[in-house]
């Protein structure tokens, strides 16, 4: 079930992105955590205790959204624009750490 | 004389109106701003391509909102604009700067901070549930994406927000379960004569009230909320909170949107190594200013509600000021009628803002006596009692002292959201006024970074 509920602007492009290798249907300048919320109930598993998280402030002051793209980035969910074609994990991938420098 | 080196940090309405005036005295600033588009919180701005006029998405705003847009946008080509840039650091006279990865240290003759502020929250038991959201998050889900978080909201905590929030949300279509206030109405009504000093606002707060009520939603007084009902896998599914009259009543919703009014984002003023001293008003610290905004480090001046919360019309005066006050002391001339001027508007809305702060105290007893099962920092799920039990192991009483043995403040926020309540449960713990327990202290960088952050090729 969703979690999000679109209350207007929705006569914009649409867009796919695929969360962990599932297509997810988005709008042109929704946000990450939108294309994620407005589809599904959350957006990662806590690592300090037993529930799932879904945000908090969506100003980019808690860090609370943090997902990752394929290569092993971490990006705000609250802050970055969904993109066609985008990949994103949900829980952060093995060797994340850059391996240059 | 080389042109002099001005840095504002911030582009809501405190660092517009002092671009503007930089601008206006011949000077280029550059001008850094987190976000993706100018506005700061309060006037955020919507995606380029979104369609809903200022009326829909300021409300009594609207007018304050499109002039402190079309004031920046008209200075925009004479700014050096840095958005999507998080200042991480002040050091050694210079402003450390990330922009994805790439990061840039600026030297300044003059730093503004303006820096804007983010809720000030009171953790409740199961705040850590999906679905639990801060106040000014909730709105920024509707003013900037036009979604509601959740299908059935409830709003809870204080502040003038709070209602106007849940208004937003009932004017935007969304359904607001309940308004639950934990201020009682009569510290409303003893706070009038300072909210008297600008009628128009306090008239605009009525209104609001007035869309609440004509929609049907539950708006309740004094309440004590007792807990955020969950599942881990699936989130909110209601609350439980003791009404005015002491009864426990129980409120189904998806979706919570919490806030106490705001706080000061502080970290940068901080890092400039500024005084603060303790406002017993808000329970807060505060970085030290004169009336002009001078802080008590020479060349950085603080505007707007980054350094104590006046409100977003108080921002656009106290930012102009700063600036004027700041290109005075670097020499240039300045209009001393206009600034006598913009020191008496911020004199009319410190006062307005003392009644607001009257009208909707913190909750001091309620944070001090979150239960022991409660998590208190919900970046690591550290609990009330797990902070209280390091408290009586280790005999911690101040903030840092007591966040290095529990980790309370240490985790991905910064205690941005626990650190206030954090200082009264130590503060009612130990028997100590909370001023003792101190501040947490800013550390750099006042963000997480990327690792693969590097200088510009």
């Amino acid at each position: 079930m969703s979690r999000f509920v679109r209350l207007g602007e929705t006569d914009r492009p649409a867009l796919t992105l695929h969360v962990d290798g599932h297509a997810v249907a988005a709008l042109e300048g929704d946000t990450l955590m939108v294309a994620l919320l407005a589809t599904g109930g959350t957006l990662r598993q806590s690592e300090f205790g037993p529930e799932k998280r879904a945000g908090f402030c969506l100003m980019g002051a808690c860090q609370d959204c943090w997902v990752w793209t394929e290569n092993g980035d971490r990006l705000r969910a609250c802050s970055t624009l969904a993109a066609p074609g985008q990949r994103i994990l949900t829980s952060q991938p093995e060797a994340s750490w850059p391996s240059h420098g | 004389m080389a042109e002099p080196r001005i840095i504002i940090v911030g582009a809501g309405p405190a660092g517009t109106r002092a671009a503007q005036a930089c601008v206006a005295a011949g000077i280029r600033p550059i001008v850094i701003d987190e976000g993706r588009r100018d506005g700061g919180q309060i006037y955020r701005r919507q995606p380029e391509h979104f369609t809903r006029p200022y009326e829909k998405l300021y409300g009594t705003e609207a007018n304050l909102a499109q002039a402190v847009h079309g004031a920046f946008d008209a200075i925009r080509d004479r700014i050096d604009y840095r958005p999507e840039t998080l200042v991480w650091n002040i050091a050694d006279r210079h402003v450390w700067t990330a922009n994805q990865t790439i990061q840039a240290a600026l030297p300044f003759d003059a730093l503004l901070l303006c820096t804007g502020a983010t809720d000030r929250l009171m953790p409740v038991k199961g705040w850590n549930y999906a679905g639990a959201y801060s106040l000014g998050g909730s709105q920024v889900a509707l003013k900037s994406q036009a979604v509601s978080i959740g299908h059935r909201v409830v709003f809870m905590g204080s502040g003038p927000l709070l209602y106007l929030v849940a208004s937003q949300y009932v004017e935007a279509g969304a359904q607001v379960a309940a308004v639950l206030d934990t201020s009682p109405f009569s510290a409303r009504v003893k706070a009038m004569p300072d909210l008297m000093a600008v009628p128009s606002v306090l008239w605009n707060g009525v209104k609001l009230t007035r869309v609440l009520k004509r929609a049907g939603v539950v708006v309740q007084h004094g309440v004590t909320p007792l807990e955020i009902v969950g599942d881990a896998d699936t989130g909110v599914s209601g609350i439980r909170y003791r009404d005015g009259g002491g009864k426990e009543q129980r409120i189904a919703c998806d979706a919570v949107a919490m806030g106490y009014h705001l706080r000061p984002e502080t970290q940068l003023a901080d890092l400039a190594r500024c005084a603060f001293a303790f406002d017993p008003l808000t329970r807060q610290w505060l970085p030290e200013r004169d009336g002009d905004g001078r802080a008590s480090v020479e060349g950085v001046y603080l505007a707007g509600d980054g350094a104590k919360i006046l409100g977003a019309r108080s921002a656009e005066a106290s930012g102009k000021l700063a600036a004027l006050a700041a290109l005075g002391d670097l020499g240039l001339p300045v209009d001393k009628g206009e600034m006598t001027s913009l020191r008496a508007d911020v004199a009319t809305y410190a006062r307005f803002a003392r009644g607001l702060a009257r009208a909707f105290p913190w909750p001091a007893a309620q944070a001090a006596a979150l239960p022991d099962e409660a998590v208190l920092c919900r970046c690591e799920g550290v609990t009330a009692g797990d902070l209280r039990a390091v408290m009586r192991e280790t005999g911690a009483k101040e903030a840092n002292r007591a966040k290095a043995f529990s980790r309370v403040g240490m985790g991905r926020c910064q205690g941005r959201y626990c650190g206030l309540a954090a200082a009264e449960l130590i503060a009612a713990e130990a028997g100590i006024p909370v001023e003792q327990v101190g501040r947490l202290r800013g550390q750099a960088p006042v963000k997480p970074l990327t690792i693969a952050i590097g200088d510009e090729e």
